[in-house]
């Protein structure tokens, strides 16, 4: 079998063996990566990965290796990595050089992973399809006129096309997930404040989270467990304890309780889609499983809330990208007002701009009640919405995406691009952790199960998502012409 | 027409922590540009802000001082704005919920006490600095100081002239640095006064429109300031003009104030709470601690001086209104029970001496111990107060201790009767044509004998035995 | 709750951004079918809700008071656009 056919797992195994080098599997991803036209990479860092795939072996050989020691990976490049570019998709930060790495980033270092490159992702992390990229669009490998979704869009396609055993994304409002479903592989968003965001280039900091993208559960719960953690640089870190993830993946099913909200199999929902969703929840019903029907009244002015909070938290986030300290600056400015405005103009994108303008009005004198303020109560009874439905059942489970992926430049409205986050926002909001998964092919294209569980169950959702990919291969199917 | 002035001071302190209040860059002052502005101080992307425990404590420790309500707990907001010496487009500050609420302070003005109402104060960052002289075409940005935690007092618009604006901007100065949170060097720029100055027809009870008056760094300035612009405010007004809400600079120079164009031209600062902090809880441990690290404050001590001590209203106040001088003379009295006395040398001799050479009491190269026994050895008789004062000289000059210096210098008073008696006789007799003046009706010439009698006996014959001996031999 | 082209602009130099006169109708309308969408909420009764700024339920840490960063400033200053011996230079600034 070639490397690239092979799980984080297995890999893992493979390196422990002493069956294969560090080096070795790493010249294979980079040559995989840089013959590919998905345009997933932003920055390839071929050099800087033999020469982490060296020390990795060096480290293998003396038999202090970790989980990821000398497994390759893709980076999303909203994480600062020292001495490499950090553009996080925009050109306003295309000539910055970070000058330190971001937790995350030093974690990966730690456990001697392999850095490949910085993955290609929707500017500043605003997007659905990963089509807002300075760097241009990300193509999806199981269809390339298709989006592979967003703003991890470049994370998902290279773990799709297999150009690397996992990729780090970032999830706000669903960009983990949503590209994890369009791509057809496993994304986990763990639970608010579970990894930290220090070195995370901020779009909405009471809604970022970090987390692994990976072919199976099996690997997220390997990533999870190397870049969770308590961070003191970052205030809104929890001080908890990590467990070992891949403890109670072969964890029985059985009793486990399952909600399936009916707001989310209503209109907008594809036919396609929807059926696949359903069968998948069928699965967990022979896994010992028990399903009912919930309700989570509010879920759909998570839309509104999300893109009230998002914009005004961007907003104010983005300030500081001002031409002054590093990144894009304009030529020749003539006074430091038009420093400020050419520069940002000429350094963000339209949907970018779009956002923070938003979020200017609504922070504005005399709208904060009524928008900024609203969003936060709305959000709320969002989030108190999950803790009924929480007392009844275990886990929630639905759809990530309306539809499959759509094609690349169809659509064009904003709002509709909006409306297409309506089950992966609230999660957000209320803070918790869930997880897509790779459930069904409809029109060709992959259907990605939402996974939903109340705050710090990442173990239960990586057992339950573990124990479907025993049962089903939905995980294990691949884009044609990827080899 | 008759005014009246109403004046608010906003008082931003530096406070004196080792690190920054987000961030654990060096609050040093001085340092070479950008050396201490870290990644957090910048606003690279990606960064983080995390709260530092001294400046949250020494902010409540400013609370109890003034008698305020703490809000144990209380939220960072931002501000957002630009400039550049604002390296994240926005200052976090605290707007709805300050970490101290309502208080009040009392302070003297013409013999007169008058309290002054604290409004709140709360926690912020100070911006870097803009320097706009140092290059041609350019401003430059030293960030050294972005993050440094920021006290900002608020007082109510409760003084009523000048006067009482600096004497309560003295007592805050006065006040956070006797609770060790601020330096107090204006000259550095650790304490920054801005006045908020209205008139209005006496009588009338809505507030006149007030302006802002800043870049005022001497308490000198900060009077001349707002009386400039009482000044203009009301020839502005009788001219029948009106006040324009506006910041203005006080130019020291041209001994002016004038209109400044605002760093922010939409005064739109978009507040809302800091989603990268969380509320922050003043527990009741951490105020309980507060409270039992909190020094005796400047007017409980004040109080027990006058009460306890005997001390006068104005003796208590000169020396409660410097810690180091209140430490020194709790020293002295430790040992000496003659308060008064003690009293009158720490704000006579002591600090005359201090301030010629311009030393603080806390460098003083006489000890508070040694100062207690010169006074000691003032009450129990063995030298005059006069030769007292040469004794100080010679321990200031380091000439020895207290009982050293007298033996050496044989200074020792002169207290025996009958050796006074017999010099008095001495120069009685020697000086009878003086003795003829005094019987005859001129007391003066008192002075005559007694300073004869001093100079036979180099100043060492007690005083009053002289005086009483002297008067009944002349009689 | 619909912004005119004016109001746009303001909001635009509030955000330091410029919106070309040739795009800005359809910034504009872009920007109000965001708003139409948001208002949304104003369906909702949140009087005696309470907001809900951060999904942890947490107050914040307080740091030690220790200096740990050192002087950086030669690497910081390496990525800067425009830079003097010690400082970062923007064009000079009237006050």
């Amino acid at each position: 079998m070639e490397f690239h056919e092979l799980t984080l797992k297995e890999l893992q195994k493979g390196l422990s063996n002493k069956e294969f080098s560090s080096v070795e599997l790493t010249s294979h991803f980079i040559k995989r990566v840089q013959n590919s036209e998905l345009n997933a990479f932003i920055t390839i860092t071929d050099d800087l990965a033999l020469v982490q795939a060296k020390k990795a072996d060096s480290i293998i050989a003396s038999g202090k290796m970790n989980d990821l020691t000398g497994i390759p990976y893709a980076h999303k490049d909203i994480f600062c990595t020292l001495g490499v570019k950090t553009s996080a998709g925009s050109k306003i930060l295309d000539p910055f050089i970070s000058p330190y790495d971001a937790t995350v980033s030093e974690k990966l270092n730690d456990s001697n992973a392999v850095m490949l490159g910085k993955a290609n992702m929707d500017e500043l992390a605003m997007g659905s399809g990963n089509e807002n990229s300075f760097y241009g669009p990300v193509k999806n490998p199981w269809n390339i006129s298709k989006v592979p979704g967003g703003s991890s869009g470049g994370s998902a396609a290279a773990v799709a096309a297999k150009l690397t055993p996992f990729s780090t994304g970032t999830d706000t409002g669903g960009s983990i997930r949503q590209p994890a479903s369009l791509c057809g592989i496993t994304g986990l968003k763990p639970t608010y404040g579970r990894v930290s965001r220090y070195g995370m280039i901020a779009y909405a900091s009471s809604l970022d989270q970090a987390g692994p993208m990976t072919q199976t559960a099996e690997d997220a719960a390997i990533v999870l467990k190397t870049i969770a953690g308590f961070d003191e640089r970052d205030s809104t870190s929890a001080d908890k304890t990590v467990p070992d993830y891949e403890k109670s993946l072969n964890n029985s099913l059985e009793g486990l309780k399952i909600g399936i909200p009916k707001e989310y199999f209503s209109e907008g929902l594809d036919d396609g889609v929807k059926q696949k969703i359903l069968d998948a929840i069928k699965e967990f019903e022979s896994l010992g499983a028990t399903v009912k029907e919930v309700s989570l009244p509010h879920a759909k002015f998570a839309i509104p809330a999300y893109y009230i909070i998002a914009p005004c938290e961007c907003s104010s986030n983005l300030s500081r990208l001002d031409g002054v300290r590093y990144g894009y600056r304009c030529e020749s400015p003539k006074d430091l007002s038009d420093l400020y405005i050419r520069s940002r103009s000429e350094g963000f994108g339209d949907e970018v701009k779009r956002r923070i303008m938003i979020g200017s009005f609504a922070l504005s004198a005399g709208y904060y009640d009524a928008y900024y303020l609203k969003a936060l109560k709305s959000r709320r009874l969002i989030s108190n919405d999950f803790q009924e439905v929480f007392k009844e059942v275990d886990v929630i489970m639905g759809p990530v995406s309306p539809t499959i992926a759509w094609d690349i430049g169809s659509k064009k409205d904003p709002v509709s691009n909006y409306l297409s986050d309506i089950y992966t926002l609230s999660v957000n909001l209320a803070g918790l952790p869930a997880m897509s998964i790779p459930a069904g092919i409809s029109d060709n294209m992959p259907v990605g199960l939402h996974i939903i569980g109340n705050y710090w169950t990442e173990e239960r959702l990586l057992n339950i998502a573990h124990q479907f990919q025993i049962q089903t291969d939905w995980h294990k199917k691949s884009p044609k012409g990827i080899d | 027409m008759e005014w009246e002035t109403v004046i608010g001071l906003e008082i931003h302190a530096q406070l004196n922590t080792k690190s920054k209040i987000f961030s654990g860059a060096s609050t040093q002052f001085g340092a070479k540009p950008n050396s201490q502005a870290c990644a957090v101080d910048l606003g690279l992307p990606g960064v983080l802000p995390v709260v530092n425990k001294e400046a949250v404590s020494k902010a409540v420790r400013f609370g109890l001082a003034v008698d305020a309500h703490i809000n144990q707990i209380n939220v960072f907001d931002r501000k957002n704005y630009f400039y550049p010496d604002l390296p994240k487009g926005y200052q976090i500050s605290q707007l709805e919920l300050p970490i101290v609420g309502e208080g009040k302070i009392d302070i003297m003005v013409n013999g007169e006490s008058k309290t002054i109402g604290v409004t709140r104060a709360h926690l912020e960052e100070d911006a870097g600095k803009s320097i706009h002289d140092l290059y041609d075409d350019y401003t430059a940005v030293d960030l050294n100081r972005a993050g440094t935690p920021l006290l900002e007092i608020v007082s109510e618009p409760d003084m009523r002239s000048a006067e009482e604006a600096v004497a309560y901007a003295k007592k805050i100065h006065s006040l956070v640095q006797y609770i060790d949170i601020c330096d107090g060097n204006m000259q550095e720029g650790s304490f920054r006064c801005d006045a908020n100055v209205s008139i209005r027809p006496l009588g009338q009870k809505e507030f006149g429109t007030r302006t802002e008056l800043k870049n005022i760094n001497s308490f000198k300035f900060l009077e001349k300031a707002i009386n400039l612009e009482l000044e203009r405010q009301q020839d502005l007004l009788e001219d029948g003009g009106r006040v324009i809400q506006e910041t203005r600079l006080y130019d020291a120079d041209k001994n002016e104030t004038r209109s400044m164009r605002s760093k922010e031209e939409a005064n739109d600062y978009k507040y809302f709470p800091d989603p990268d902090l969380l509320p922050v809880e003043v527990t009741n441990e951490l105020l309980e601690q507060i409270k039992q690290e909190l020094p005796e404050l400047p007017h409980e001590k004040k109080a027990r001086y006058v009460e306890s001590l005997g001390l006068s209203d104005y003796d208590a106040d000169v020396i409660t209104s410097s810690k180091a001088i209140a430490d020194y003379y709790e020293r002295m009295i430790a040992n000496n029970s003659n308060a008064k006395l003690c009293a009158n040398w720490v704000m006579g001799e002591l600090s005359g001496a201090l301030n010629k050479e311009q030393l603080d009491i806390s460098n003083s190269p006489i000890s508070p111990e040694e100062m207690s026994l010169l006074v000691e050895r003032i009450s129990d008789n063995t030298i005059s107060g006069k030769i007292a004062k040469d004794v100080f000289k010679a321990l200031w000059n380091q000439e020895g201790g207290v009982d050293q210096v007298i033996e050496s210098k044989g200074l020792k008073q002169i207290t025996d009767t009958g050796e006074i008696e017999k010099i008095i006789e001495e120069v009685i007799s020697n000086n009878s044509a003086q003795v003829d003046q005094y019987r005859s009706g001129n007391e003066k010439i008192l002075g005559f004998f007694v300073g004869q009698i001093m100079k036979a006996t180099n100043g060492k014959a007690n005083p009053k035995q002289v005086n009483d001996i002297l008067r009944k031999k002349l009689a | 709750m619909s912004l005119d082209n004016k109001e746009v602009s303001q909001i635009a130099y509030l955000s330091r951004l410029q919106v070309e006169e040739s795009s800005l109708e359809s910034i504009t309308a872009d920007l109000n079918n965001i708003l139409n969408l948001v208002e949304q909420l104003s369906e909702l009764d949140t009087d005696s809700v309470e907001p809900m700024a951060h999904p942890i339920k947490m107050t914040q840490r307080l740091r030690e008071d220790v200096v740990t960063e050192t002087d950086q400033s030669e690497s910081f200053q390496s990525i800067a656009p425009k830079t003097g011996k010690f400082h970062y230079l923007v064009p000079t600034v009237i006050e």
